[in-house]
């Protein structure tokens, strides 16, 4: 059964990444309905916030795939209930709208929105929110005629306190430390 | 780390790189974007060789054959644009096929980049998905770098092809040169440590079955496995079967050695899959063609999957144990843990098999009554005059399943095909790559003609070189794969599979190769030990039956309980 799923891999900051990240999806044709990369806390690693709509199987077997490149540090997917996630939407009204009566001003407070701008001529507002909430502002000013709208891509962390990828990285390089140390003792048991 | 701190062009780091990696063999194709490259290579002529192929494609195909021989990584040059573009198949072949190269392409300099300058391509956007890694380099300090990381991730964990795209300015500009290899890289994990309580687990399982089954891929080749291999399925008395790439990891005469797995494999090993109770993989990734219909594949079985790529876990076949690292470190340690144990009655059952498959096929194949000569007989008595310590090269199509059933092999990393991606035309440049790698050994190339004239030029490069590759076109007059799925599958409408072909005996001695051409039984065996003594490449031409099927045969999307062994 197709669900939407987030998708988050930390890859290093080199240039490529999003195509060799799109390819895996492309090959599959599975689409992606939004994307998001930036830097992460660590310091030139870049996350990707990657939501598709899916089986969990091919999900699962994406982020292999994904976690399979030479650059990609770690790759995870996690079903919208276990993410806390935004959006961020701007839309610009006419100000003439927000002075003839205060229905605006009514559904800025109700979304919990907010204005960045007032010129003469227009007015930004700001909602952050899941897309129905975003989408439900914009239907909401669309009645006094939304001049510009956008929409960011989703981002998210997990629920759980600490950032998986750091505790990841540390197993990894205590796993890649004991394969040393256990090629070194097998040298030793061919050198008795 | 050796220290040098001469100043250097691009270009010279290039190659001095190479033989830090102790490379001693390139092979490639010059053009004006990797000139410079190839004016520094002609000082190091003493130092490393390079064969020029007539085209792009038989230079990979060609280093190819090399590294699936020698164990090496292979090392290809081409220049840009259209040069790195006829690399791409095989790119693809030796990603599917898990081929180690290093394809250095030259690029249009950096100032050009985007501007679709002369002879310009997106060399990176082209061959990410056909690669392991790739890089461009536009700057001459990170030559030896990018060279150093190449060849470390062509070569560890599951291998693959690495393409670095060198930027002319950067091949022109000077740097100190000064080498280091890589031995790690933050984001890349190349193997996983062997989880013990798995092996346990997998041992047990082992120890418990009653109708064990063993199949190995080239993984086993890979990590160099073929001694711990051999010792686990004596010790434990498992049959075992070989995928198509898999072939030559364990003698083809080992008692324990059952034969060929998937569509055209042998009927034994294809029937009892979905008999055993424990399917035990190693180094294999359950191609389709060795799977056939996934949902009745192996149900009743407990597989144990022993893998080093940790994206092939539970991708086709979901693993009951899945053992994740080198399988050389795996089955050293499941060697320890599994009992002694024999399964004769069990061993039998493949014998049955086996009988009921040479009344059936075998024979007819091997030992032909009828008045013309099969492919089957050709292998057959190729194989008996090499002795099976021949290296088996083959292009694809019915000649590659028939010579992979039938060819004797004593020695590991003796079969050179491709298996995941197909690719027709591969044979001949792969032989002779493989003949340079293993310049000691007699290397066998079976052809069809098709497949042969994709890229019969490298007649020209076998030439050159003198590289004595016994090159065998099976001559069937047809695409005869594609005419026998046609006959099947298609009421027998021969859509565009029937050749018209050249002398190509003519067309061998034009390029100063000695041929020869046979139809018939009784000159067959002379002809062949001509061609095995011959000092030299030879060319034989054999016309077989023009239509002729390869069976068994799983049919497409059948299960591997259905295999047919008549049509």
């Amino acid at each position: 059964m197709s669900k939407e799923f987030i998708i988050s891999a930390y890859t290093e900051n080199h240039i490529g990444l999003l195509n060799r990240i799109t390819i895996v999806f492309t090959r599959r044709k599975v689409n992606i309905e939004s994307l998001t990369v930036s830097e992460s806390a660590i310091s030139g690693v870049s996350k990707f916030t990657i939501v598709v709509k899916a089986e969990e199987e091919k999900v699962r077997k994406i982020v292999q795939q994904i976690e399979k490149l030479v650059e990609v540090l770690k790759a995870f997917y996690h079903s919208n209930e276990e993410m806390i996630y935004q959006e961020i939407a701007l839309y610009k009204v006419p100000t003439e709208a927000l002075t003839k009566s205060n229905q605006i001003e009514t559904l800025v407070r109700e979304h919990n929105a907010r204005i960045l701008e007032i010129t003469k001529d227009y007015t930004v507002i700001e909602k952050t929110g899941h897309k129905e909430e975003t989408q439900a502002l914009f239907e909401g000013l669309n009645q006094f005629g939304v001049l510009q709208f956008i929409r960011s891509g989703r981002v998210a962390i997990t629920r759980s306190p600490i950032e998986k990828l750091s505790v990841f990285l540390e197993m990894r390089d205590a796993q890649l430390a004991s394969l040393e140390s256990s090629e070194e003792t097998e040298e030793l048991e061919y050198s008795v | 780390m050796e220290q040098t701190t001469r100043k250097v062009t691009g270009a010279e780091a290039v190659i001095m790189s190479l033989l830090e990696e102790k490379v001693d063999t390139i092979f490639g194709y010059p053009g004006g974007a990797i000139m410079p490259v190839y004016d520094a290579l002609y000082d190091y002529q003493n130092q490393v060789k390079h064969v020029l192929t007539r085209h792009e494609q038989g230079a990979i195909h060609a280093a190819q054959g090399y590294a699936r021989v020698s164990g090496k990584v292979g090392v290809c040059f081409a220049t840009s644009g259209p040069g790195a573009t006829n690399l791409v198949t095989g790119l693809t072949d030796a990603m599917m096929d898990s081929t180690p190269l290093v394809c250095i392409t030259g690029q249009v300099g950096s100032p050009l980049l985007g501007t679709d300058a002369f002879q310009e391509a997106d060399v990176i956007g082209l061959t990410m998905p056909a690669t392991k890694w790739n890089y461009q380099v536009t700057s001459v300090d990170e030559i030896p770098w990018a060279i150093a990381q190449a060849f470390y991730i062509a070569s560890s964990g599951r291998p693959g092809p690495v393409v670095l795209d060198i930027s002319k300015d950067a091949q022109f500009n000077e740097i100190d040169f000064k080498y280091e290899k890589c031995n790690k890289v933050r984001s890349y994990v190349p193997e996983y440590k062997v989880n013990d309580e798995k092996v346990s687990e997998a041992a047990k399982l082992i120890d418990s079955a009653k109708k064990p089954l063993l199949l190995f891929g080239q993984g086993v080749i890979l990590s160099g496995a073929e001694k711990e291999l051999k010792q686990l399925v004596e010790k434990t008395g498992v049959p075992a079967a070989w995928t198509l790439l898999g072939l030559s990891a364990l003698p083809t005469s080992h008692p324990l050695n059952v034969g060929m797995l998937g569509m055209h494999g042998n009927y034994g090993p294809n029937i009892k899959t979905n008999e055993c109770d424990v399917l035990i993989a190693v180094g294999m990734r359950f191609d389709d063609r060795v799977t056939g219909d996934v949902s009745n594949y192996a149900k009743q079985a407990k597989v144990i999957h022993v893998e080093i790529d940790p994206a092939e876990i539970d991708k086709i076949v979901p693993a009951e144990v899945a053992l994740l690292g080198d399988a050389k470190k795996v089955l050293k340690k499941l060697l320890k843990k599994v009992t002694p144990n024999s399964h004769e009655e069990w061993l039998g059952e493949f014998k049955s098999c086996y009988e009921k498959e040479a009344e059936k096929v075998i024979d007819k194949d091997l030992f032909p009554t009828k008045e013309k000569l099969t492919m089957g007989e050709v292998v057959r008595r190729v194989g008996e005059q090499t002795n099976g310590d021949a290296i088996l090269v083959t292009d694809v199509g019915q000649h590659q399943m028939i010579a992979s059933r039938y060819f004797q092999l004593n020695k590991s990393r003796s079969l050179v095909t491709s298996g995941g991606l197909g690719t027709m035309g591969f044979g001949l440049p792969a032989a002779l790559g493989a003949k340079v790698g293993q310049p000691d050994r007699d290397v066998v190339v079976f052809m069809g003609d098709g497949g042969f004239q994709m890229t019969m030029q490298e007649l020209g490069c076998i030439a050159q070189y003198n590289l004595g590759v016994k090159m065998v076109i099976l001559n069937n007059n047809f695409l005869g794969m594609v005419r026998q799925w046609q006959q099947l599958f298609f009421d027998k409408r021969y859509s565009f599979t029937e050749m018209q072909n050249p002398d190509f005996v003519a067309l061998a001695k034009s390029f100063g190769i000695s041929a020869q051409k046979v139809s018939e039984r009784d000159n067959l065996d002379k002809v062949v030990q001509e061609m095995v003594e011959h000092d030299g490449p030879y060319l034989l031409e054999v016309v077989v039956e023009k239509e002729d099927n390869v069976f068994p045969m799983v049919p497409a999307g059948a299960s591997v309980s259905n295999i047919l062994l008549e049509p």
